[in-house]
């Protein structure tokens, strides 16, 4: 490098550069930026939220942790007061419900081309520079240290960058932290916003006009399937989705969007969404591989969050709490680091260490055998069992001048009938293996 | 045209895009020629490719793409290449 070259390179150097501007990206971002530090945040979209996708709700504690006054002045759509969980069969349904519109808010509804946007203007205001419409190309890497960013115009110097570039994360392979990505490891969503009057959706979901109801979808057009169905209310739209694991769909040769129409036109979820008009269809990835697919956290002047690292707790649709969280401790910690001076791996390796210390790493260990049992035992947990729930509310409520006790044993037979009795064991073995795993 | 397709096509009529010239997807069609699954064909949520068994070729329609990423993981030997598109290019998504 000439000398010229260097000092300019000298000057236009920051302290952090933070790549993506969703959740992770801007808690980090700004958590830089209010200890002082100059943080350049590098997003791709034309503005943050117009690249993302999600069902959704944000999650009001781990909000707070970054922006304490969120609830006062952040786009909110709806709080979340009631979840439902809907079994669906062919053509029947079981739901489970819970509400409660007492306690303080857990989680809000929130459109993330607004709320992300939002987000982004209250890191502008605190200090965090942030430059749209801009794809981080490559990272540039120098005796073993991340030292900087290839963008299609500028390279961009600093002492540490962060990855927050979601789940597709091309810079994590590059500087090899992770490999490549099986098709077993991700969901693929398709989702669909679809406008309807709030006067309609109170009356459908059985809420006033800022409460919100949760549903998620089991089964249906993905029985015996692995891929969860969701909906979301929200001011005067309807978020309706669902996810199924990549290669679900490439052994099964179907079409994402068919199964998403199949579960629109169910019984059960069709009269809810009656009448409304497509605002918009989308599709997102969502990182499904849990705890043993968390690739390497933290390298040489580099750190990596969010759905970049992996962290989503799929099976209660949380995402953005884990992306914020670790987003804010990988921020702490370049700060530390800063204040040393020391960007080694030795350095940041306390990323890692107040990270397992944290509910991210802890929630992520309990369903670590989650996914592997449920791939594993798709027929049975996602196939067979949910139909049998079904057809035990049908005998249950059903009124055919046949004695009860009949109808019982005819049920308690079916299953036996259906699976042998070693098969029956199994199936039992495993869910207490499941459930042993989660409550150790 | 088939109502399969017809219904995909009222979908992504509700997406906004600033479509590039050039694809930001670019498949290897020596290596789709002998790929078994034409996985792309299926995963993709925006209907981006099409197999033309005439000129046995992969056609990519890029202007739909979504930007999802499936169809990157799914390609049956990791030949596909797949990059973001430019920064001012490709979805913006209002809703999300
Ligand atoms: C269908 C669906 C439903 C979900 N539902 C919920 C829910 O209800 N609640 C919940 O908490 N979570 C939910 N999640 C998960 C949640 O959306 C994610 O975990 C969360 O958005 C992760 O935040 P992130 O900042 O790590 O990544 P993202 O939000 O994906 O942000 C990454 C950002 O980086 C930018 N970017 C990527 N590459 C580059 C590059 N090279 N250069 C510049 N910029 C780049 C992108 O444009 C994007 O803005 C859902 C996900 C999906 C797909
Ligand atoms: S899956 Fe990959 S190799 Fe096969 S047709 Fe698609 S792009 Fe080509
Ligand atoms: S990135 Fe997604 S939307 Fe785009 S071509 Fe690939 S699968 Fe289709």
């Amino acid at each position: 490098m000439t000398g010229e070259n260097f000092e300019n390179r000298e000057e236009n150097k920051v302290d952090v550069i933070v790549v993506g501007g969703g959740p992770a990206g801007i808690s980090c971002a700004i958590t830089i930026a209010r200890a002082g530090k100059n943080v350049v945040l590098i997003e791709r979209g034309k503005f943050s939220g117009s690249k993302n996708v999600f069902g959704g709700a944000i999650y009001a504690q781990p909000t707070r942790e970054i922006f304490p006054d969120f609830e006062k002045n952040a786009p909110l759509e709806r709080k979340n007061v009631e979840h439902k969980y809907a079994l669906l069969g062919e053509d029947d349904s079981t739901v489970v419900s819970y509400k409660n519109t007492k306690e303080d808010a857990v989680s809000y509804t929130v459109i993330r081309a607004k709320f992300d946007r939002w987000m982004a203007e209250e890191a502008k205001k605190e200090g965090v520079i942030i430059v749209e419409e801009t794809v981080v190309r490559e990272l540039i890497v120098e005796n073993g240290f991340v030292v900087g960013v290839k963008t299609e115009l500028e390279d961009y110097y600093c002492n540490i960058v962060v990855l927050a570039d979601g789940v597709n994360s091309l810079l994590a392979k590059q500087i090899g932290l992770r490999g490549d990505i099986n098709p077993e490891d991700v969901a693929l969503s398709v989702k669909e916003v679809i406008k309807l009057d709030k006067e309609k959706i109170n009356d459908r979901f059985h809420v006033t006009d800022d409460e919100g109801c949760v549903y998620t979808i089991f089964g249906g057009s993905m029985l015996g399937m692995l891929g969860l169905g969701f909906m979301y209310t929200n001011d005067n739209s309807v978020s309706i989705g669902l996810g199924i694991t990549l290669n679900e769909l490439v052994e099964r040769k179907i079409k994402p969007y068919e199964l998403l129409d199949k579960m629109k036109s169910h019984p059960t979820i069709a009269p809810l969404i009656k009448g409304g008009e497509l605002l918009e269809y989308s599709a997102h990835l969502i990182p499904e591989g849990g705890y043993k697919k968390i690739p390497v956290l933290y390298g040489a002047g580099v750190m990596i969050c969010g759905d970049a690292a992996m962290f989503v707790n799929n099976l209660h649709w949380e995402g953005t709490n884990l992306a914020m969280i670790s987003g804010k401790l990988a921020g702490e910690t370049a700060v530390i680091a800063l204040g040393k001076q020391d960007y080694s791996e030795h350095s940041l390796a306390r990323y890692q260490e107040v990270l397992e210390e944290s509910f991210v790493m802890k929630d992520l260990r309990t369903y670590k055998d989650l996914m592997n049992v449920m791939h594993d035992r798709k027929d049975e947990f996602l196939g067979y069992y949910p139909k049998k729930i079904n057809s035990f509310f049908k005998m249950f409520t059903s009124v055919n001048s046949v004695p009860k006790t009949e109808l019982y044993w005819k049920f308690i037979k079916s299953i036996f009938k259906d699976r042998k009795f070693s098969v029956l064991i199994k199936d039992g073995i495993s869910l207490m293996k499941l459930l042993w795993s989660i409550l150790r | 045209m088939s109502s399969e397709k017809e219904n995909l096509e009222e979908k992504l009529y509700t997406v906004k895009y600033n479509s590039d010239t050039e694809s930001h997807l670019q498949p290897v069609q020596d290596c789709c020629r002998f790929c078994k699954s034409k996985a792309c064909t299926i995963v993709c949520p925006a209907g981006v490719y099409e197999w033309n068994e005439d000129e046995h070729r992969l056609i990519v329609n890029f202007e739909n793409c979504l930007e999802c990423g499936a169809c990157r993981i799914a390609c049956e030997d990791k030949s596909l290449g797949w990059i973001y598109p430019k920064g001012n290019k490709g979805v913006t998504f209002k809703q999300g």
